[in-house]
């Protein structure tokens, strides 16, 4: 951990500031361990990237691949410095090794959409440092100045006679050359390969069903788990009976491994058969009378008395709102929501007597590595993970306990032979981690010439923070920074704001959610904002306007965005359009909705993005992640929700807990807005506005506005 | 008991819990792990196959009824249909995370046997039953409609 205060804002500034000064070093990996199976024959100048004696440049990846694009993304900046041949470019995902840590927080992850703002320059001085060395290398052999010769395409050229030798040719003495520790990077200007769009190079494998996510792995001798888990959080079973499920075929052993009861047989299907037809006895612990609806009513009566813990304080809210002309208090409530990736989770393990392989598709290699050990008794030396693909992750493969790897681990333990730890669909969405349920309370003061002069938010909700170690990155004075992201920093100019935070303590696991505190914030303040512009009698885009002065980059994608969908033109017939905007992971990304009324309901129709994410590496992967975003978001507002009662989770798979299906899908346009800035997140910034665009949208429509998601049918009534 | 059945066009054999449905036979004996699970209930299409052509949800089809059949995976999707698809998913670039999206590709498959010039409405009926959490589905029916352009010959 490099800096008690690190912020994303912090990472933004280093790689702004340093020009060389990041805290990724490049030297190669310092397990031996970790270079294991790099071809002897190859030029490896640092732990980025080996170019091989055929020309073939692999590029390791430290980054998870869970959709958001990044090993395609990473490989090109670094191929960019190289001059490489894209067609001979390929990733790798990097073992586990100091030298592949998040540049901010010290450990090898990939979250908060800092895959880009951190890892972008590094690998592009990993990819132009290799470059100066063969390029040191033609030189030499051609007795010419390093100054005279070029690259392109893989090749070293020399311009004045003509001559040109390929990477590849080039390996053996590339290898034996020193590697310069700092090399002038390329002027953005000369990119030919960052900033145009480019094809994935995950596409064939994973269009072609060869991709290997860690559901695939097979090892020889392999069994497969399932746990029976107990029905509560914190429950424990007392006792079991596992006479029928050892009588069903292929069911090989049943035990208990603390989390549950684990079910060892030869295949999924006797593991799931064996499952069910265990008896167990549960002790169902402390909150076995836990219920989403009681704990609403208790944060609304939380979020009715202000904190103490203020996270933003401008001028005197409470003064201004007791002498304002108009004011208005609203109180909007968030349910927890489950990741649902559409890969379940799951986890290989091999564990023998003195060392240890896990398979697993992880956003977080270190965390996960160093429990995997622990848990094994083993030391961490011994221990090998291998990252494969993640069918998805959205911060449920980002868990600081590292739940389902320690329970694989256990089982494993427990087996004597390598195991595949399953989890179901049902077991995924039962089995806690969830988005926190939040509940606001905005109060807003109008004067009497309609300006808007107090702003007052309460939040309300569980720190997933408090207790991992990233409490002293993100926890200052007492105050969860994703708990009040997007909302302690409003952009709007009000002159009094204040914006306070009460961290409730409630026995339901939480974590990261795809855009974190943003997929609460953003939807309550942009609604509120939309609320408060009907209720001025002014138009929406006018008021953001007005208010956002002198944020510019706010103002360029909405201007962008509304222009583009005709805002100020009367829409069709029938329909109605409601516009958002947020700033999240240093990107800038507005929205204008468009719904229409088919059949009495209120239908989602076209929704114009745009985003200002800096300088783009992969434009395509920019419009891709927004598209996805828009229906990501989508789900949430129209159908999420995960409930409890009597302690129990009432989801269970996608019949209750829905994803939004092709014909519910809008048209996505996606408007990007250049920019020299430093090239920031993409993976999370588009979900944020989705739910404050739609349901503005829906006021515009219906005169209905909604402040609880998920929407009910008669939200949609039309 | 043995049930006897084609993958592929190869010559397959089970024996054992004739409860167990395809896709543990497709994954786990077969190691064609192309076939994804990502409900196990009929909910999300991941480990749609084509059984005697039609698209079938593989973790719900126990291999008892599959006497006699000849199945398809997205390891054996083969013929114009087939490689107009492989085409323009690849194209558009369509995977995310990509979990979905051989799931995807067999129904879009089975649709585009059927109806070689599919709807917008067409496709929301054939392929509403594949889920995508990355929610690739502005591509998906891009993809599809492509697909369905370079059958017709309008490849460049
Ligand atoms: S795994 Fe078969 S439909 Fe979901
Ligand atoms: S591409 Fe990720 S679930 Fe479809």
């Amino acid at each position: 951990m490099t800096s008690p205060t690190f912020s994303r804002r912090e990472l933004l500034r280093l790689g702004a500031a340093a020009g060389g000064g990041l805290l990724v070093a490049l030297q190669l990996p310092v397990s031996a361990r970790a270079l294991m199976g790099a071809p002897v024959d190859a030029f490896v100048p640092n732990a980025f990237v080996r170019v091989a004696r055929d020309g073939a440049v692999t590029v390791i990846v430290n980054k998870a691949e869970m959709g958001q694009g990044v090993l395609t993304s990473l490989c090109m900046q670094l191929a960019e410095e190289l001059d490489a041949d894209w067609s001979r470019v390929h990733g790798e995902f990097a073992p586990v090794d100091p030298v592949y840590a998040h540049p901010g927080y010290g450990i090898q992850m990939t979250g908060g959409s800092t895959s880009t703002l951190g890892m972008g320059e590094p690998m592009r001085r990993a990819g132009a440092a290799a470059r100066a060395v063969l390029v040191d290398a033609a030189a030499m052999r051609w007795g010419v100045p390093a100054s005279e010769c070029s690259t392109a395409v893989g090749r070293v050229l020399h311009a004045a006679s003509g001559r040109a030798l390929d990477y590849g040719e080039l390996v053996d003495d590339a290898a034996t050359l020193p590697v310069p520790a700092d090399v002038p990077l390329k002027d953005p200007a000369r990119f030919t390969l960052v900033g145009k769009p480019t094809h994935r190079l995950d596409t064939p494998d994973k269009v072609a069903g060869r991709a290997v996510f860690g559901l695939d792995v097979d090892l020889p001798g392999m069994r497969v788990a399932l746990v029976a888990h107990p029905p509560t959080f914190g429950g424990r079973a007392k006792s079991f009976d596992a006479g029928a499920a050892l009588a069903i075929p292929g069911v090989e052993r049943v035990f208990d491994v603390g989390s549950g009861v684990a079910v060892v047989a030869d295949g999924f299907w006797a593991a799931k058969r064996g499952r069910d037809a265990l008896v167990i006895e549960w002790d169902e612990g402390p909150n076995a009378s836990l219920s989403s609806d009681e704990l609403a009513a208790r944060y609304l009566e939380l979020a009715r008395t202000p904190s103490d813990l203020v996270a933003r304080r401008d001028g005197d809210a409470e003064a201004a709102l007791a002498s304002a002309h108009d004011t208005y208090t609203v109180e909007y409530e968030l349910p927890y929501l489950a990741h649902a990736p559409m890969e379940p989770l799951n986890c290989v393990v091999d564990l023998r007597a003195d060392a240890m392989e896990l398979w697993i598709g992880t956003q977080f290699q270190t965390l996960d590595h160093a429990a995997a050990a622990a848990t094994a008794g083993l030391p961490p030396d011994e221990v090998r993970l291998h990252s494969t693909f993640l069918g998805g992750g959205f911060g449920r493969r980002a868990n600081p306990v590292s739940d389902y790897v320690v329970e694989a681990v256990k089982v494993a333990k427990g087996t004597g032979a390598p195991i595949k730890l399953m989890w179901t669909r049902e077991d995924d969405t039962r089995g806690g981690y969830y988005r926190p349920m939040w509940t606001s309370r905005l109060r807003a003061g109008l004067d009497a010439d309609g300006a808007l002069v107090a702003w007052a938010h309460t939040i309300v909700g569980q720190s997933f923070i408090k207790g991992t170690p990233f409490e002293g990155f993100i926890i200052h004075d007492g105050i969860d920074g994703t708990s009040v992201e997007g909302a302690e920093d409003l952009p709007y100019a009000i002159p009094n704001v204040r914006v306070d935070l009460h961290t409730t303590d409630v026995a339901v696991p939480t974590l990261w959610w795809r855009s974190v505190g943003h997929s609460h914030t953003a939807f309550v303040v942009e609604s509120f904002l939309d609320e408060l512009a009907h209720a001025s009698h002014r138009d929406p885009l006018a008021l953001r306007r007005e208010l956002l002065v002198g944020h510019d980059r706010h103002l360029g994608v909405l201007e962008r965005a509304a222009q583009e969908a005709g805002w100020g033109t009367p829409p069709q017939p029938g329909h109605a359009r409601g516009l958002a905007v947020h700033f999240s992971f240093e990107s800038y990304v507005a929205m204008v909705f468009e719904v229409a009324a088919v059949d009495g309901r209120v239908r989602p129709v076209k929704v114009d993005v745009a985003v200002d994410c800096g300088r783009m590496v992969n434009p395509d992967t920019i419009r891709a992640q927004l598209e996805g975003a828009v229906g990501f978001g989508l789900t949430a507002t129209l159908y999420s929700a995960i409930t409890l009662k009597d302690g129990r989770v009432e989801q269970g798979n996608f019949h209750d807990y829905k994803l939004l299906r092709v014909h519910e899908m809008p048209e996505v346009r996606v408007h990007l807005v250049a920019s020299d800035a430093p090239s920031t997140g993409i993976g999370e910034p588009g979900v944020p506005p989705v739910a404050p665009a739609f349901c503005n949208a829906l006021f515009a429509l219906t005169g209905r506005r909604v402040r609880r998601l998920p929407l009910r049918d008669e939200d949609l009534r039309a | 008991m043995t049930i006897h059945f084609t993958v592929n066009g190869r010559a397959v054999s089970v024996d054992g819990d004739p409860s167990r449905p395809l896709l543990w036979v497709l994954r786990e004996t077969l190691q064609l792990t192309g076939t994804k699970f990502g409900c196990g209930a009929a909910q999300c299409g991941a480990c749609t196959v084509h059984v005697d052509g039609r698209a079938r949800r593989s973790c719900v089809l126990p291999v008892l009824s599959l006497e006699g059949t000849a199945v398809t995976t997205i390891e054996g999707l083969a013929g114009e249909v087939g490689d107009a698809l492989v085409r323009a998913w690849t194209e558009l670039d369509v995977p995310q995370c990509g979990w979905c999206q051989t799931g995807q590709i067999m129904s879009a498959a089975a649709l585009l046997s059927e109806r070689r010039e599919p709807s917008d409405a067409e496709i929301d009926v054939g392929m509403s039953g594949n889920a995508c959490r990355c929610a690739t589905y502005v591509r998906i029916r891009k993809a599809i409609h492509r697909a369905s352009a370079l059958l017709k010959g309008g490849a460049r």
